[in-house]
């Protein structure tokens, strides 16, 4: 046995619980003192919540609302659709889980998601049964993953580019002329999560490119590219994005010829990247700042273009270092895309506010926003956790 | 005809300027194949920005470049051209720390000159063994010792077939007992026939391989001759000077 005993690793690192309880907030009397009062703190500006949420809360206005809050109109018909693009993503994250992040214990968390779900929230019987489905679907991927990351590392990578065009496929619907479950789903029925989410992915995917190329706009040579990008940033910059909303929603109609409209997701879009855009720029620029001049001078002196020099030796330091910063903006643009509900979009924000607009659900402002609130804090917090995660995986900040 | 083919850079009447300061005063050199060139000098005397309008980190203002044939000017082709030609080695190393040590040699290779991944991958690993540190190749520059990290950025500017050498003080940013090393490297190299201009305080190394020597002061080039006529019956006081300050210690 005291053999055994000296195998084991050292104490502090078997600390249970209670050793840790004790080493962070009882190491002293003023440590002892200090988590005392506040627990008390903490207790007095809960307790009020608590009672709150588990006594007098009317969770029904949630559990009825359900579906529209997490696809607004979406006809029923089509949702198999959603479902469809849903274990796709699905399948890919835990593949790429399986490929990349072989022992990470967040990811087998991410996958387990909406199994548990399923289990907290009261779904309809068809959607409980696809919750269920997507994490068999989840770890299926990963196991794939993991037993043959050589394989579909490529195929993955694929599977990745063609994501959007698919989700978006999905979602709309291919042709005009079809019905049934391949008919055409209008924008104006998409709602809640499900177009808080496209705003999201869309918005990001596009802005990024496009406040790189700004970026390097703005220290271009070119002097009539340099003032365009200038201009460009420092304007979208000088006004807040509900302007810009406002703008795309009621102005741009008047620019367009007679008869012509554009869609009203798509103009949120649009607004949502062109402003997103302005910001990553100056980000992105900030990164390229911190590149040394030495690293331009040994890229020339091997004969590379400087397009060549960018693509390969400058951008990749300069985005590597600004990933916190990116992901800041990302949750950024999340967020802000609540904004659409101000001007009539159905987006999760827009589809609280016509759920307490029904006179049976009248006065339960709380259960709504506390529920979406919920909801905005797991995505964020998610996407800032994968960025820290990635962050220590390229070793930012290590060397 | 023979002459022509034997030079490989002229430098005529070459000055510079950095807004009013006058960085290169009227410099002249004829450098032949094969030859290996000395440039050394008192600290702010031009010897960095000479070398570096040779393959146009710095453009010149006035007087002409020629490398190989073809004369630099504004002309973009020439000049990628001619950074073909030459490799550089940098005080600094300059490796791209997000690369491996492979991937920093086969990078130009592979994107300049075309080659395929599993060509420029034989030749870095060639290079590698030449600078004798092959088991480096997954590393990366950050992981290596500084004298390692030299040693690669030589391998890198080698892995382009360059036919011209330019080192700017590649040692003077290395702790004495890597120094070695890469001098090993660079009189190897020397020896093996490739054209060098080094700029460099490290006097053994002149006598071990210069053919000739420059000694700059104020943007000019105030001597030139062989190691022996520099080091032993140097016309100059200044040149003179300078000597015994940098032989002293
Ligand atoms: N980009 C620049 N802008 C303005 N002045 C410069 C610039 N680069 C160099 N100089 C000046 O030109 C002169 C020559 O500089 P250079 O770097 O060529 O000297 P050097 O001989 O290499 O010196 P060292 O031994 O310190 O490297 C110095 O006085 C320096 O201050
Ligand atoms: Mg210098």
């Amino acid at each position: 046995m005291a053999n055994l005993d000296t195998a084991l690793p050292p104490l502090t690192e078997r600390s249970t619980i209670l050793r840790w309880l004790r080493k962070n907030l009882f190491g002293s009397w003023l440590d002892s003192l200090l988590t005392i009062v506040g627990l008390l703190i903490v207790y007095w500006a809960l307790k009020g919540f608590l009672t709150w949420a588990f006594t007098a809360a009317e969770w029904r206005v949630v559990s009825a609302n359900l579906r529209l809050l997490m696809i607004g109109q979406y006809p029923i018909e089509q949702v198999g659709r959603l479902w469809l693009w849903l274990a796709f993503l699905v399948f890919l994250t835990g593949t790429s889980f399986g490929i990349w992040a072989r022992q990470s214990r967040f990811a087998v968390g991410v996958l387990m998601l909406p199994a548990v779900l399923a289990l907290v929230f009261p779904f309809e019987g068809a959607a409980r049964t696809w919750l269920l489905a997507l994490t068999v679907i989840g770890v299926a991927g990963w196991l794939g993953g993991r037993t043959k990351p050589e394989v579909l590392k490529r195929s993955v990578i694929a599977g990745w580019v063609i994501a959007l065009p698919i989700i978006i496929l999905l979602t709309h619907g291919f042709s005009e002329s079809t019905t049934g479950f391949w008919a055409v789903a209008k924008t104006n029925l998409w709602g809640g999560l499900l177009l808080t989410f496209l705003l999201t992915v869309v918005a990001i995917l596009f802005s990024f490119p496009l406040g790189v190329l700004l970026a390097l706009g703005r220290r271009s040579e070119l002097p009539a590219v340099r003032w365009f990008s200038v201009l460009y940033i420092e304007l979208v910059r000088g006004v807040p994005l509900i302007t810009i909303l406002f703008m795309a929603q009621l102005m741009l109609p008047l620019f367009l010829p007679e008869g012509m409209t554009i869609d009203r997701v798509l103009r949120a879009m649009v607004g949502i990247t062109l402003f997103s855009a302005a910001y990553l720029a100056e980000n992105v620029r900030g990164g390229l700042q911190a590149i040394p001049k030495g690293q331009y001078e040994a890229a020339q002196a091997l004969g590379l273009s400087g397009a060549q020099t960018m693509i390969f030796i400058i951008l990749p330091q300069a985005l590597r270092l600004i990933i916190p910063i990116l992901v800041g903006q990302f949750i950024a643009v999340f967020k802000d895309t609540a904004l659409v509900a101000i001007v009539g979009l159905l987006d999760l924000v827009g589809i609280a506010k016509t759920v307490l607009a029904q006179p049976e659900f009248l006065g339960l402002q709380r259960e709504v926003y506390v529920f979406i609130s919920l909801i905005y804090w797991v995505l964020s917090y998610g996407m800032s956790y994968l960025s820290q995660r990635l962050e220590e995986r390229l070793g930012v900040g290590k060397r | 005809m023979t002459h022509e083919a034997e030079t490989i850079i002229t430098v005529q009447d070459v000055h510079k300027w950095y807004g009013d300061f006058h960085a290169l005063r009227g410099i002249n050199m004829e450098v032949k194949r094969r030859e290996v060139i000395v440039i050394f000098g008192p600290s702010g005397s031009g010897k960095s920005t000479f070398i570096r309008t040779i393959n146009r980190l710095e453009e010149h203002q006035r007087g002409k470049i020629i490398v190989d044939g073809i004369e630099l000017s504004h002309d973009v082709r020439n000049i990628e051209k001619i950074r073909m030609e030459t490799g550089m080695v940098f005080q600094q190393f300059n490796l791209f720390p997000h690369l491996t040590v492979l991937q920093n040699i086969t990078l130009a290779p592979i994107q300049v000159r075309k080659w395929t991944k599993q060509k420029a991958e034989e030749i870095a690993m060639q290079l590698l063994e030449r600078v004798g540190i092959p088991e480096q190749a997954h590393k990366y520059p950050g992981q290596l010792s500084g004298g390692q990290q030299q040693r690669v950025a030589i391998a890198r500017s080698l892995a382009m077939q360059p036919k011209i050498m330019l080192f700017d003080e590649p040692t003077s940013a290395l702790d004495p007992e890597m120094i070695k090393e890469v001098l090993d490297v660079m009189i190897e190299l020397a020896k093996s026939g490739m054209t060098m201009l080094v700029v460099t305080h490290e006097m053994g190394f002149a006598r071990a391989v210069a053919d000739r020597m420059f000694f700059f002061d104020q943007g000019q080039i105030v001597e030139s001759g062989t190691p022996d006529e520099i080091f032993k019956d140097p016309k100059e006081e200044r040149t003179k000077l300078f000597l015994s300050q940098i032989l002293s210690h």
